[in-house]
């Protein structure tokens, strides 16, 4: 991992807001745009920060999104503060859902999230307790 | 195809379009889903998404995939907080009477291809 990574986003993300769900990664992708980094990385990117923010959004109690970046790579980390993940194996399998009907009924919980996830992150790692909470940490390459 | 056609085809009505002169714009392909996954996991830029859901979190997805026009099908009408976001956005909104099913057949027969299910290449 190369050092010199520069903080580039750090947002609260809150539990069940869905008319500010969203706004983070938003953010993101303007500023990943203004910084010059080709609009493929920005499209696989805004599209895992955007899984990530709706899963805070839709089953945590609030957490917080950081996004930071150095010359290779961009490091995204979001974190909230529980109830965490019961079965993290079934969370990353396609069509595992625990959402309710009405979740599903906005168009989310295809249990796709984290399949898509790890489908455009280089790295992906995730640490989940009912105590702590959820910890995701991805790492997308911007150079080979 | 020209957007004006695929509006014609369609007998849409505009919700919010925008300044630009989208009745230009060429579409090649589209997506139609409900499910915002769905349209996440198909990365390549949209032009066009059809759907039946209303809420805010369309134009979001919309967004974050770099899609442009959104047609709600089944004559369905979006929230306020969509077309305010939309607006935001510079995301164009219309509205179809007809059902998703038969949206996307009458595109199809018209030449609009699939999405091509090249996912974003990843390293693995």
């Amino acid at each position: 991992m190369s050092l010199q990574k520069q903080q580039i986003l750090n947002k609260e993300i809150e539990s069940f807001n869905f008319q500010s769900g969203g706004e983070a990664s938003s953010d993101l992708k303007n500023i990943l745009r203004k910084l010059g980094v080709p609009s493929q990385i920005v499209r696989k990117t805004a599209i895992i920060t955007y899984e990530l923010e709706m899963n805070v959004v839709i089953h945590s109690l609030g957490g917080e999104i950081t996004a930071s970046i150095s010359e290779d790579e961009l490091e995204i980390s979001v974190d909230d503060s529980g109830p965490g993940i019961e079965d993290l194996d079934k969370a990353f399998t396609a069509g595992y859902s625990t959402a309710s009907e009405e979740i599903r009924e906005m168009g989310f919980g295809a249990g796709m999230g984290l399949v898509n996830v790890k489908r455009y992150a280089d790295q992906i790692e995730v640490e989940s307790s009912k105590e702590n909470g959820t910890h995701v940490k991805v790492i997308i390459k911007l150079a080979d | 195809m020209k957007l004006k056609t695929v509006k014609s085809l369609l007998k849409t009505e505009t919700i919010f379009e925008g300044s630009e002169d989208r009745d230009n714009l060429e579409v090649k392909n589209a997506c139609g889903a409900d499910l915002m996954s769905d349209v996440l996991a198909f990365s390549n830029k949209k032009t066009l998404l059809l759907t039946g859901l209303t809420n805010p979190q369309v134009v979001r997805t919309a967004e974050m995939v770099g899609t442009k026009v959104i047609i709600f099908v089944r004559g369905k009408e979006p929230q306020v907080e969509t077309i305010s976001l939309a607006n935001q956005l510079n995301i164009s909104l219309y509205s179809t009477d007809k059902p998703l099913f038969e949206a996307c057949g009458l595109l199809y027969k018209n030449g609009i291809g699939p999405e091509e299910m090249n996912y974003i290449k990843t390293s693995k």
